[in-house]
């Protein structure tokens, strides 16, 4: 954006030949635009930075709790930074074993975010190209992520004590894998049906099997697609509470099921609330960095015309 | 011998019968255009041959070989998109490279293939370029690299050039023109445009409603058109069309157009026309069966004194619309032969040339 606001320095140069003649009229006239334009950008910055603070504000009480020491949490009046970093809190979640459960989340998020991947993609492919089950098959696909999960979650209780898989890593990536299928096939049918035909048929004429054409052509052609897919579909796993609530117990209970122990009925331990939530905040920080590029499409721009 | 054959060929796209029974043979090494109007079929034919569309009915051969249950990578063709279908996220190298690769052709002689592809379209230096950074020509030449780079035996063409502007248009297609005599490959060309078709082909296949109207070298289908369409197709300006009815006048036959005038019709002409005496026939003339009239000229050639109603020069020639027979008529006059329209000129028509066509099944009366 600077780069296209000119210098404040450049405010008093001359501008065209005429400036030579009345160099002060036009100086001064040149001034006042630019100035505008200069305190106009201020403007924008100021409010920029000062919406930041309000929605970045909760994050950074948040961080700063889990280093404060008990004496400070409640300090009143607050105390807008601790002391000194006091770690503590997040030596004694490890040495209980509590951080385990962001482990927990991982492995589940992550293998329930690869399997509806894998799965959703091939069913897009399907329906994308083969119009499989007819029109309307993704539409009534789609409508099944609408289904409340407090409506599933006892029934799909009682089937799992059946099963034996409560409280299993299984259980709770099958579980996840099929609640993110329809959003994954919805949201990658429409990436490809974005990619031109052509691009596969040229490929299948110049020795692709259909399987190559998918492989070599329409996964690179989604790439963008694929990732903010994946990153919606590992967040909800991440972020879910109510299937974990009551799916788990001890052995996979994820990180959000573990935080509600912290909520006593005498007292709210409020150091370790907020140093695991800063546990569960931090994988979701780093993938979205790691990703972010691929959350801008236009990778397929230019290649066909018409 | 011929590379394709194709016999009784039918498509369906559900109720619509896109292809009506086609036969076809092309000789090895001959460039063949399939034309037609938008929805002829002639993209379909293309499609069903490459195999992208399965054929209803009818058998599709490739050097011999029935290929119809054969998918498209085992039919040994290659294959230009009207849109380029080039991969974004590969370089023109590998774009051009990626059909050697999935044949799986040795690492070692990918390179000179793709080197030489490309110096004979003039895009070597562009071969480290992605197709976002390509001009619209630079693109169009990549995919028929594309095509070239690999030995198939048959290559074909879906409307290449209907992307590029006209001037680029007339660029390229001397380009495919001159790959073809350099690789002396057999090619299968589709295009809407009439002129494509007359410039580039060997052989013109006139598609329409998916029959096969008229096939033949491009100055037999325009010289002798079987049809009044495959006459009204082919040439620009288009022949006019005047109703006519043939009289005998003197020794010999004329014709008799709707205002009364009547233009005389050679010995050589008359003498196919006996049964056709006081019946009505369609007379279709081009552009160029009529010039403006000299005195003392030769057999063959009738008068006709008109109005000109409108002017287009050209620069080498001029076409003036005047009235024949109350149908508009269109006439290729020398630049300066006409000044003003509502000019009175005399113009000859060249009676050995016009073709006359039977109203009532539209065929070409030989």
């Amino acid at each position: 954006m600077s780069a296209a606001e000119p210098p404040q320095g450049a405010n008093s140069a001359p501008a065209g030949g005429s400036a030579a003649a009345k160099p002060r009229a036009w100086g001064d006239h040149t001034s006042t635009l630019a100035q505008r334009r200069g305190l106009r950008l201020g403007l924008r910055l100021t409010a920029a930075v000062l919406l930041t603070l309000v929605f970045m504000f909760p994050i950074y009480w948040l961080f700063m709790i889990s280093f404060k020491t008990a004496s400070e949490i409640y300090a009143f009046p607050p105390r807008w930074y601790p002391s000194s970093f006091n770690f503590d809190t997040y030596h004694v979640l490890f040495r209980d074993g509590d951080a385990a459960t962001v482990g927990n989340s991982l492995v589940v998020a992550f293998f329930s975010t690869a399997l509806a991947m894998f799965l959703g993609f091939i069913c897009a492919y399907s329906l994308a190209r083969f119009s499989t089950g007819g029109k309307h098959l993704a539409n009534w696909i789609v409508s099944q992520r609408m289904i409340p999960p407090i409506a599933v979650v006892f029934p799909i209780f009682l089937l799992y004590v059946w099963f034996g898989l409560v409280d299993t890593y299984i259980g709770v990536i099958l579980l996840y894998t099929a609640f993110n299928l329809p959003y994954v096939i919805w949201m990658m049918r429409g990436y490809i049906l974005d990619v031109p035909r052509a691009l596969e048929e040229s490929a299948l004429v110049d020795g692709c099997t259909r399987w190559e054409v998918i492989w070599k052509v329409v996964l690179p052609m989604c790439r963008a697609g694929l990732a903010a897919t994946a990153i919606f579909t590992f967040v909800f796993a991440w972020n879910d509470f109510i299937f974990a609530l009551v799916l788990t117990r001890t052995e996979v209970a994820t990180y959000t099921v573990q935080i509600t122990h912290y909520f006593g009925g005498q007292s709210n331990f409020w150091a370790k609330i907020s140093a695991m939530s800063v546990l569960g905040t931090v994988p979701i920080f780093v993938v979205t960095a790691f990703m972010q590029r691929y959350f801008v499409r236009g990778i397929s721009l230019g290649a066909i015309k018409g | 011998m011929a590379v394709l054959r194709v016999s009784a060929l039918h498509k369906y796209y559900g109720s619509v019968h896109a292809v009506r029974g086609v036969d076809l043979e092309i000789p090895a090494g001959e460039f063949t255009v399939l034309v037609g109007p938008s929805g002829c079929g002639k993209s379909t034919l293309l499609r069903t041959i490459a195999g992208l569309e399965d054929a209803d009915k009818g058998t599709i051969e490739i050097g011999g070989e029935v290929v119809n249950h054969l998918p498209p990578r085992s039919r040994d063709i290659a294959m230009v998109f009207q849109n380029y279908a080039l991969y974004p996220y590969m370089n023109v190298f590998d774009n051009i490279a990626f059909a050697l690769r999935s044949r799986k052709t040795p690492k070692e002689a990918i390179e000179p293939k793709v080197r030489r592809a490309a110096q004979m379209l003039a895009i070597d230096h562009l071969l480290d370029r992605y197709p976002r950074e390509l001009s619209g020509g630079q693109l169009q030449r990549v995919a028929i690299g594309r095509a070239i780079v690999r030995s198939a035996r048959l290559y074909l063409f879906d409307e290449p050039l209907s992307n590029l502007d006209a001037q680029l248009r007339d660029e390229m297609r001397s380009e495919i023109k001159r790959l073809h005599q350099e690789l002396g490959k057999t090619m299968i060309y589709v295009t809407h445009d009439q002129v494509e078709a007359m410039t580039m082909a060997d052989r013109i296949v006139l598609l329409r409603d998916g029959v096969i109207e008229q096939a033949g070298p491009p100055l037999d289908l325009f010289e002798r058109p079987a049809s009044r369409y495959v006459a009204g197709f082919l040439g620009s300006p288009a022949m006019s069309f005047v109703d006519a009815k043939v009289v005998a006048a003197g020794d010999g036959l004329a014709l008799r157009l709707g205002d009364g005038a009547t233009l005389a019709l050679p010995a050589r002409r008359s003498a196919n026309l006996g049964n056709w005496v006081e019946q009505p026939v369609v007379l279709g003339v081009r552009p160029e069966h009529l010039g403006r009239a000299n005195p003392g000229e030769r057999a063959g050639l009738a008068r006709h004194s008109a109005t000109v109603e409108l002017l287009q020069p050209t620069g080498s020639r001029t076409y003036a619309t005047f009235s024949l027979g109350g149908t508009r008529a269109v006439a290729e006059l020398q630049a300066h032969d006409v000044s003003a329209i509502n000019e009175k000129i005399e113009l000859s028509i060249d009676m050995n040339r016009v073709v006359l066509i039977d109203p009532v099944t539209n065929r070409v009366i030989s």
